[in-house]
């Protein structure tokens, strides 16, 4: 990856009001060039709404947003040469060809791009001929991803890319978000997916009720934490005691938050053995984030 | 320029593939002007059938393309999300409507000329024609009734927008002199008429095609009032998406 300093997208204080609504309160978040951030938050948190002021659909209610350093509200047209977009349903007439739509997107950005080297990357190729409609629910969004290229975008927005696509699917888009990646673009990346947001990854923003709950590095945010079943119940409190961290029953299943060395998975044998029991399954790694991202939003939910 | 001319290419691919579309702007009018042009049951003044008949057509032609077929064609471009997906491209709001523009006055000359061909076979005479005002009309009408069109499409949803624009049709092909003397309606219901863009379309073409036409000057005031107004009413109230 390449490691750059340079930001493809700041945002200061974003607000975003509809009437008496306001579905973005005060986000600041920054995007490198050469990096993938994915933005998690339930539905009506604010994602659509913060992407759509940076893609320029939307005028903010107040806040600072420089896009490639340009202001995507007054300079547009400069922004929309370098940006790429692909949006939730595709934007797709039906009738519309696979292969007439990539080449009609590659000229209007000036044929900085070569079609053909588009539907193969997305791997539409045997499907040219076809029209939108009879796509199934994958090819849909490999061709919508495919406009999003046509730009040889440095900065592209990319809504739920993986909903609907099968496993092979996923891989292809994975590893053509990585290339942009690798190439220097910063990729935005909104999902509700968190196994693909785990896999794609480089930095985190969780947004809910319209504010920033986390924003980071996902290795930074991610605590280590150690899995484990036991054959017999043991107090928690007793483990978390001789481990220095904390220790919470999930179902059947402990959790001990903050570590993952061997050396405290030797702890935890030894405490369960003193109780009468043994470890059935152990797990040591980094917390999924799918805690993570329940630690940080149920608050404002309950 | 590139960029307008990629667009106009995709605009007239569009419409060539609906099947519907063709039918409306270009089989309904010739069809009418066939069949009311050797079945004698309108009342058609003192002039022939087919003399009548052809500035109507070209009217109706004109209300098919501008208003209907762009119309119903943005209404589900607006829906598919095809117009915002669009904004996010170099294009731009100013080439887009420039290709939609020189995309409806290609269809329109093909309309005319069909319209010319199909009237000359049937012993109408080109030579009544007066061309720069039929220009004129037709710029007017266009611009009127892409405005309508427009209107409707920039504010309803897709499916309510399509019955829109098909009931104001048949309402204004029925009551807009087209191929019914406007002086055959009801008293009201001609007053109506006078005051929408379709009768005055239909008047202007006939004070320039052979020597029809009832409304005078009027008829030019009404439809020049309709082509700067509905624009720029559409232009306001228009959603992108």
């Amino acid at each position: 990856m390449t490691q750059t300093t340079d930001l493809a997208l700041e945002v200061d204080n974003l607000v975003v009001r509809y009437g008496h609504v306001t579905a973005v309160n005060g986000v600041s978040f920054h995007v490198r060039s050469g990096s993938v951030m994915v933005i998690l938050g339930r539905n009506g948190a604010g994602k659509t709404s913060t992407i759509e002021v940076c893609e320029g659909f939307r005028p903010p209610t107040s806040g600072r947003v420089r896009v490639l350093g340009f202001d995507p509200t007054t300079q547009r047209a400069q922004l929309n040469r370098h940006m790429g977009v692909m949006l939730q349903g595709g934007g797709i007439y039906p009738s519309a060809r696979v292969g007439e739509t990539i080449d009609h997107y590659c000229s209007l950005y000036g044929s900085k791009t070569d079609p053909t080297d588009i539907i193969e990357r997305v791997g539409l190729a045997h499907l040219r001929k076809r029209s939108w409609k009879t796509l199934s629910g994958g090819e849909k969004q490999r061709l919508s991803l495919a406009l999003a290229l046509c730009a040889s975008p440095r900065i592209a927005f990319l809504d739920e890319p993986t909903a609907g696509v099968d496993l092979d699917g996923r891989h292809a888009i994975r590893a053509i978000i990585r290339d942009l990646a690798a190439g220097g673009c910063a990729v935005i990346l909104a999902t509700h997916e968190m196994d693909e947001a785990e896999r794609c990854a480089d930095d985190v923003l969780i947004i809910d009720a319209g504010k920033v709950m986390a924003h980071g590095a996902l290795s930074d945010l991610r605590k280590p934490e150690i899995r484990f079943r036991l054959s017999a119940p043991v107090p928690t409190l007793a483990m978390a005691e001789a481990l220095g961290f904390p220790v919470v029953a999930e179902g059947d299943e402990y959790v001990v938050i903050g570590s993952s060395d061997a050396s405290d998975i030797a702890i935890i044998a030894r405490i369960a053995d003193e109780h009468a029991a043994s470890v059935v399954d152990v797990r040591a790694g980094s917390q999924r984030l799918e805690t993570l991202f329940r630690d940080f939003t149920d608050g404002a939910h309950t | 320029m590139k960029l307008t001319t990629t667009q106009l290419r995709s605009e007239l691919r569009v419409m060539a593939r609906n099947g519907e579309q063709l039918l409306l702007i270009i089989v309904i009018p010739l069809a009418l002007l066939v069949f009311f042009g050797n079945v004698d049951v309108l009342p058609t003044g003192e002039q022939t059938a087919v003399d009548f008949l052809v500035p109507g057509i070209v009217a109706l032609a004109i209300m098919s393309t501008a208003m209907v077929s762009l119309g119903i064609a943005t209404g589900f471009e607006r829906q598919y999300l095809v117009l915002k997906r669009l904004g996010a491209t170099p294009l731009g709001r100013t080439r887009l409507v420039v290709a939609k523009t020189a995309a409806v006055a290609i269809i329109e000359i093909a309309q005319l000329a069909a319209i010319v061909l199909v009237g000359s076979l049937m012993g109408w005479s080109v030579s009544v024609v007066s061309w720069p005002t039929v220009i004129a009309a037709c710029l007017l009408g266009t611009s009127a009734f892409a405005g309508l069109g427009l209107l409707l499409a920039g504010r309803l949803r897709a499916e309510v927008n399509l019955a829109a624009q098909n009931g104001l049709y048949l309402f204004l092909l029925l009551t807009g002199g087209m191929v019914i003397e406007s002086a055959s309606l009801p008293g009201p219901l001609a007053n109506i008429a006078r005051l929408l863009p379709a009768a005055n379309l239909a008047d202007a073409l006939r004070q320039s095609i052979g020597d029809g036409g009832s409304y005078g000057m009027s008829a030019w005031l009404t439809l020049a009032a309709w082509a700067i107004g509905a624009p720029l009413l559409a232009a306001r109230t228009f959603r992108w998406h």
